[in-house]
């Protein structure tokens, strides 16, 4: 399995709070190949997310595949309620990076 | 049925061009969303709106303007941002205004969506409140202490405003796709398809090709499906941009939770037509066997003053964490004993704090102090106190004894004012969806 960087293959990498309580990571894939190879590989799990994070495993809410956008969704626990004390970012808008390391299958449509 | 949505958040503007191009289809409604729990805690818990005051008085009065023009509905969700009274007073001031600008009488209909704490802690004690994932279980205590509590409205209450005969509906906190299905609704259509266009729809053009929240976009609405229409031919609708939207804030792209009931969007079929249009079927409203509605709330936790400075200088940024430790050490003791002490540093983890990855420090760092304490005067004294130690602090091998930090601004210190923290995000299961959200007529004369 040909592995290379998800930063190639997709076309959002994002984080936005989902409520106050709850943090979303969105990868949005930019072709069905790489997608489906993604899923299939599972690359993309809880474990992994929280290896990236540092965080355990079970602040790691849920990972799903979603087709119809060709996107990953991942929903992390927050670490503290939105703007509480310590706060920083309160859209959470900036919490994606780590998800920019992940290597991923190359899809056929990539080969 | 035609639904037009001008803009993402009621103030953050429009091209009068789309706009034009909208009316020019003729719209069956037009209907924007003023709010989000996004900004934080702040404006709900100390009343104030996100938006401007300016930018909301330039919406609206186009707004009025193309009611007027087509006498259609117009119906504005979550008033000033957080949706209390307070925020729908400013609404309503800024329409008062527009109406002696104009010498136009404009006839409201007011949806306030305000629970009072006594309502909550019955609730309460009737076992009527269900926390949200990860929010903790409530307390009485905790009702008490927060400010306003506003709970989100399902369609219901604003329905009966249309059924009422208002045309010009302004509500309190509101679920965000109500205000573009409550007219669908009102004439008996089916509320998956209704709910699921709100739902692209309260954030504008966001969900096209490029998105933009300040850009005005239609949903066609029929008793299958829905079809979304750019009005500005820069922009296109692709079935992934739209399916993608259905990601947008949610933890769950599939199962979306509302008053009432859920949408489920398990079924859902995104199909591109011609000229950037996305046709979408399949969405369905499951009712809930028990209505619940979101209630949010927020407390104040005290007063914050911060201060900001750079550090240049290798040796201090080697040694920073153990620096830090001890200043704060030496600060303690001549401060509030409730005063909370925090220090952001930027250039090593000021974004993600505990979840960042990376361990190298930058070659200059940024630093905001920040001091929580129970009055404004305690946290002026505690964080004047820690800056002026920092500056001055020896630590081993200084060579630079004339000062450690870098302001960039006089006066150093900030007096943020008060800070809040969200207290309520709990459902409340209620008999009556119309129960907590009264209507009355408001008239605005020149």
């Amino acid at each position: 399995m040909t592995l290379i960087p998800v930063t190639e293959v997709a076309h959002v990498i994002r984080s936005k709070n989902a409520g106050p309580y709850e943090l979303t990571l969105d990868i949005l894939f930019k072709d069905q190949a790489t997608f489906a190879a993604t899923r299939d590989a599972c690359v993309v799990t809880p474990e992994s997310i929280a290896r990236l994070y540092g965080i355990p495993v079970t602040d790691v809410l849920k990972v799903i595949y979603y087709e119809p956008a060709l996107a990953i969704k991942i929903t992390l626990r927050r670490l503290m309620t939105s703007g509480a004390f310590g706060e920083t970012d309160v859209y959470g808008a900036q919490q994606h990076a780590p998800l920019l390391r992940l290597m991923v299958p190359a899809g056929d449509s990539c080969r | 049925m035609k639904i037009l949505s001008p803009t993402a958040i009621l103030g953050y503007g429009f091209p009068d061009a789309s706009f034009a191009e909208g009316m020019r289809r003729r719209p069956d409604v037009l209907a924007v969303d003023g709010g989000s729990t996004d900004p934080g805690p702040y404006y709900l818990g100390s009343g104030k709106p996100f938006v401007s005051r300016a930018g909301v008085k330039q919406d609206l009065a186009r707004l009025l303007q193309g009611q007027a023009e087509l006498k259609i509905p117009l119906i504005l969700g979550t008033a000033g941002g957080s949706g209390a009274r307070v925020h729908l007073d400013w609404t309503l001031e800024i329409i008062q205004e527009i109406a002696r600008e104009q010498q136009v009488t404009y006839r409201l209909g007011v949806i306030p969506a305000d629970v009072t704490h006594d309502a909550v802690v019955q609730a309460l004690a009737e076992d009527r409140i269900l926390p949200l994932t990860n929010v903790p279980p409530l307390t009485e205590k905790v009702v008490r202490a927060s400010t306003s509590i506003v709970a989100q409205m399902g369609a219901e209450p604003v329905v009966a405003a249309l059924q009422e005969g208002f045309d010009i509906i302004i509500c309190g906190r509101c679920y965000d796709p109500v205000p573009f299905a409550a007219l669908a609704l009102s004439k008996g259509m089916d509320p998956g398809p209704a709910l699921h266009l709100g739902k692209i729809l309260e954030c504008a053009s966001i969900a096209a090709m490029p998105g933009s929240g300040s850009d005005c976009v239609m949903g066609i609405l029929d008793d299958h499906g829905f079809t979304l229409e750019s009005l500005n031919p820069e922009r296109r609708f692709t079935k992934v941009s739209v399916a993608a939207h259905s990601l947008y804030e949610k933890s769950d792209p599939l199962s979306l939770p509302g008053p009432g009931g859920v949408l489920d969007l398990s079924q859902v079929s995104y199909r591109e037509w011609d000229q950037g249009r996305v046709r979408v079927e399949g969405s369905r409203f499951v009712r809930d066997a028990k209505y619940r509605i979101k209630l949010e709330a927020a407390r104040c936790v005290g007063y914050r003053t911060i201060s900001i400075a750079g550090v240049r200088d290798p040796g201090l940024i080697a040694l920073l964490d153990e620096v830090l430790s001890k200043v704060q050490e030496q600060c303690r003791s001549r401060m509030d004993p409730q005063a909370k002490i925090h220090c952001h540093v930027y250039g090593r983890d000021g974004v993600m704090g505990p979840w960042e990855p990376e361990r190298k420090m930058a070659h200059e760092l940024g630093l905001v102090l920040e001091v929580l304490a129970p009055d404004q005067a305690a946290a002026d004294n505690g964080c004047s106190l820690l800056r002026s130690t920092l500056l001055h602090y020896g630590f081993p091998g200084r060579l630079t004894t004339a000062g450690n930090l870098a302001f960039p601004y006089s006066p150093s210190d900030i007096a943020v004012g008060a800070a809040y923290e969200f207290s309520l995000y709990h459902l409340m299961e209620i008999d009556d969806p119309c129960c907590h959200f009264p209507l009355s007529e408001r008239i605005l004369m020149p």
